[in-house]
């Protein structure tokens, strides 16, 4: 598994690779009541906002890791924002990517490295 | 950080676990480990413990007592203030001379003196402005002590059994108290649509009183976030955001606040700041009207939202004020400005949120049934 800075968590899942939030982002948003998830098709390029998240507090974007085209997303998150809280890192996963070019992933950080920049 | 005050309670705030966010110049929790949406359900469900030390607390006494304050203060608000008992409080506004909204504040008859909370952000300026408009009346603001209020179902049980006399309180009465924690300035009255108190001890007193009523099972801490989620389901506004000086109390929907002395063919009519463009806009209509809306699905309108009389083309006619999610109706909920005639319950309109437009539908405020004790 590997970690942006915008505290996203990416697995690769044969040739797809699953995105969401860490659990440290889950906290600092607090409750998740909306979440407004891209079509399956769309084309992205890296560092393009594609999710928003809405918690009680404020609207929050999430950015595209890698380049790529949305394959699947995660409708349990329509009507029930709230495993964002719940389950972060497990079941409330936002979207599938089948990215363009698997090496961007290098860019990013590993388990270890995200933990150390959390604190 | 160094700039801001900190209420008695601030040291109290963190051991809890709070998160500190700046409003109006203090140093205030936002939120609790509960979590808003938990701190908001608590409270209606049980009880809520909120710290509104950073309001202001303002006695005004005059010679006359408080006949002749009441007839001072009432050239300040439209509000039936002489006809306002001993033992009873009541909101009001303060009004500017275009009939914006300068605050919105509680007035009590306390027998000798009224006694008004203010605003945290507004109450140098309405001090000011009191000790300007009332002449032959002492302004004296309180300090020394501060404010908490305990909110919900379970509110008049816990504080009861620390200061029995409170059960027999009815909304919007007011009480001087001796108790354990030193004298006690209670008002059966809240802002969250609950039951609930408001009370005021002297600095020394309140933690020792704030961890007594949080040591019962039925309360927990809640911050600033659950606060404003509680106030807009229970369709009450916030100062600078619902209402300024851009508002009059007719746009704002506060006609309930202006009693009918102080209207037109009333024994004290008009006689406030504003009051020709009010009492215009009370027999006529007022342009247009502060609304509750309920968005479709379940993304939020938040403040600054513009509202649309159809879904594609047209210039906004209107904007949002307070928006977000209502823990308790379990959906996003707004309120907002629109013109008369898009104000009846059941119109839709469209508010514009990262650019689509979505509908959303004029609702009757308050969201959730408000729970006060008649």
């Amino acid at each position: 598994m590997k970690f942006t800075e915008e505290h996203e968590w990416l697995r690769v899942e044969d040739d797809l690779v699953v995105v969401g939030i860490t659990e440290h982002a889950a906290e600092q948003l607090g409750d998740v009541v909306f979440v407004d998830l891209p079509e399956v098709g769309t084309s992205v390029t890296k560092d393009d906002e594609i999710v928003v998240i809405e918690s009680v507090k404020a609207a929050s974007d999430i950015l595209a890791p890698l380049d790529g085209e949305i394959v699947e997303v995660n409708e349990i998150l329509a009507d029930e924002p709230g495993k964002v809280n719940e389950d972060p890192m497990g079941d409330a996963w936002f979207f599938k990517i089948k990215p363009e070019d698997l090496s961007q992933m290098d860019d990013y950080l590993d388990e270890a490295a995200y933990k150390a920049l959390v604190g | 950080m160094a700039d801001l005050h900190m209420t008695p309670l601030n040291a109290m705030h963190r051991e809890l676990g709070a998160r500190m966010v700046p409003f109006a110049g203090y140093d205030m929790p936002v939120q609790y480990p509960m979590g808003v949406m938990k701190e908001h359900l608590h409270c209606r469900a049980r009880a809520g413990l909120f710290d509104v030390s950073h309001m202001g607390q303002v006695i005004l006494r005059a010679p006359g007592g408080y006949a002749a304050v009441a007839a001072a203060m009432e050239r300040l608000v439209p509000v039936d203030l002489l006809g306002l008992a001993e033992g009873r409080q009541r909101y009001g506004v303060f009004t500017d001379e275009a009939g914006g909204i300068l605050d919105d504040l509680m007035i009590a008859n306390r027998g000798d003196h009224m006694f008004v909370v203010v605003n945290a952000a507004c109450k140098a300026d309405d001090i000011a402005h009191m000790r300007a408009g009332l002449s032959g009346v002492e302004v004296e603001a309180i300090t020394g002590r501060a404010l908490l209020a305990l909110q919900g179902p379970a509110a008049e049980g816990v504080l009861a059994a620390l200061v029995p006399e409170v059960a027999a309180m009815r909304f919007m009465d007011v009480g001087v108290f001796d108790s354990a924690f030193g004298e006690l300035w209670i008002s059966r009255s809240g802002y969250t649509g609950e039951d609930g108190y408001e009370i005021s001890m002297t600095e020394g007193q309140t933690e020792a009183l704030a961890r007594t009523l949080l040591a019962h099972e039925d309360v927990a801490p809640i911050g600033l976030g659950a606060r404003d989620s509680l106030r807009l389901e229970a369709g009450l506004c916030l100062y600078g955001h619902d209402i300024d000086t851009t508002t009059t109390p007719v746009e704002a929907s506060l006609t309930w606040a202006i009693q009918k002395v102080r209207r037109a063919g009333g024994a004290r009519a008009g006689g406030f700041p504003g009051a020709d463009r009010i009492l215009a806009e009370l027999a006529h209509g007022a342009p247009r009207a502060r609304v509750g809306l309920r968005p479709e699905g379940r993304a939020p309108m938040r403040e600054g939202t513009p509202l649309f009389a159809a879904a594609e083309g047209g210039n906004p006619v209107g904007h949002i004020t307070s928006g977000g999610f209502g823990p308790t109706i379990e959906a996003p909920m707004s309120m907002g400005y629109v013109p008369a005639a898009l104000s009846q319950q059941g119109t839709t309109l469209y508010g514009e949120v990262r650019g689509k437009r979505l509908a959303t539908t004029v609702t009757a405020l308050p969201f959730t049934p408000v729970r006060f004790k008649r």
